[in-house]
């Protein structure tokens, strides 16, 4: 429909698309530089509001509002910053099982220079699985758009929260 | 209005909570804040536009400009204690940048945080002036409620002009009267269909 699907792929461009397809029309994040061309997009196109936040917390919160209140939304953030959230998921979205989309721009592997990142990275899906949080790795660009579609279907199905991890392989990292 | 803390009369959580829902007449949203503003929010009379949240510390504001964006038209209301809101100050700011115009943050501040023994908060030590964070994040609306009359004065503001309003109130000390209920998805239930039922 749009020119995302003339132009050659991007992920995304077929992230924003799943959003759309999915009516998940409020985007928070706290700014990462890999997500930025999907933070750009997002901004650009009247379809979403997008703002940043400035917590991963804040956010979760401001999402779980909408989504009770009729407007469904995703939170982007980088490793770092879904390292801040388990008790804010834990006591919110998961225990009332509200789904806020998650978007985690994988940072602390595959190349990654500063240890402390490398260290959050870690914790992240031992996190997501202590709570039951269904989480894809996206990795491949032909792969993309069935997940992130499937992923978020899901989420809104099940009520319950759910986190696309991009991989550096997908995004091409940090450069 | 009142602008500074110097000549501020110490209030009452529960009554005033009963105040505000008193004049709740066209099914405006109400988030509880952790614990007591919780607590107080369910003595005052439960109503299905409630959301009690659990552990979320800090999240009623983001919580209810959440839902203040997904519904312009519906007047949303934050309770939120002064211990909670230093935790998250940074969401007055995001609050100021989107100035959703049917959001209101009453701020409960007894200087402490009651519910875990009555520690008194840095803001208080520091006599940390919450109004004026407010104010000074962009929120232009933001003021103390001298005493119960005036309470009544900013909250008609925020049920009539456009915000986002930043109400402060000094309270006793005195714990939240009833607790609520521990039962989140019969809450998030009720919730949503109040949210689905038109303003
Ligand atoms: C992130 C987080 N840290 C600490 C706690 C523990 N805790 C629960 S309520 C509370 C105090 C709340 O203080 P305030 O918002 O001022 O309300 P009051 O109890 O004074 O009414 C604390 C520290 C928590 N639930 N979550």
């Amino acid at each position: 429909m749009s020119s995302t699907a003339e132009a050659a792929p991007t992920w995304h461009g077929i992230l924003r698309q799943a959003f759309k397809d999915q009516d998940v029309r409020l985007v928070t994040y706290v700014p990462d530089n890999v997500l930025r061309p999907l933070i750009d997009g997002c901004h650009a196109d009247p379809f979403f509001t997008t703002f940043s936040c400035t917590r991963e917390e804040e956010a979760v919160g401001i999402v779980t509002g909408a989504c009770m209140a009729g407007m469904r939304g995703v939170v982007l953030m980088q490793t770092s910053g879904f390292a801040t959230l388990p008790n804010a998921l834990a006591s919110l979205p998961v225990a009332f099982q509200v789904p806020v989309v998650m978007v985690v721009s994988e940072r602390g592997t595959m190349g990654e220079f500063n240890p402390g990142q490398a260290i959050v990275c870690r914790t992240m899906r031992p996190i997501l699985d202590s709570m039951g949080i269904e989480h894809h790795t996206m990795t491949r660009l032909d792969e993309a758009a069935f997940v992130a579609d499937r992923t978020i279907r899901q989420a809104f199905a099940t009520r319950w929260p759910a986190c696309l991890i991009i991989s550096p392989l997908l995004s091409g990292g940090r450069k | 209005m009142t602008e500074t803390t110097g000549n501020l009369h110490v209030m009452n959580r529960a009554a005033l909570t009963k105040r505000l829902v008193a004049g709740l007449k066209n099914r405006e949203a109400v988030i509880g804040g952790i614990g007591n503003s919780n607590w107080d929010l369910w003595g005052a009379g439960q109503r299905p536009e409630n959301f009690y949240m659990l552990g979320s510390m800090g999240l009623a504001a983001p919580i209810a400009f959440g839902v203040a964006i997904a519904q312009p038209a519906r007047r949303v209301f934050a309770l939120e204690g002064d211990g909670s809101l230093l935790m998250q100050l940074g969401c007055l700011s995001t609050i100021a940048a989107q100035a959703p115009k049917n959001l209101a943050i009453i701020v409960w501040d007894n200087g402490i945080y009651q519910i875990t023994g009555g520690q008194s908060t840095p803001a208080a030590q520091a006599r940390t002036d919450i109004v004026a964070i407010a104010r000074a994040s962009g929120i232009a609306s933001a003021a103390w409620a001298a005493d119960e009359a005036e309470f009544d004065v900013l909250v008609a503001r925020a049920l009539t002009t456009d915000g986002p309003h930043v109400i402060g109130v000094k309270i006793d000390n005195e714990p939240g009267r009833n607790q609520t209920d521990r039962d989140p998805i019969r809450f998030r239930e009720s919730f949503m269909r109040a949210m689905a039922e038109p303003v």
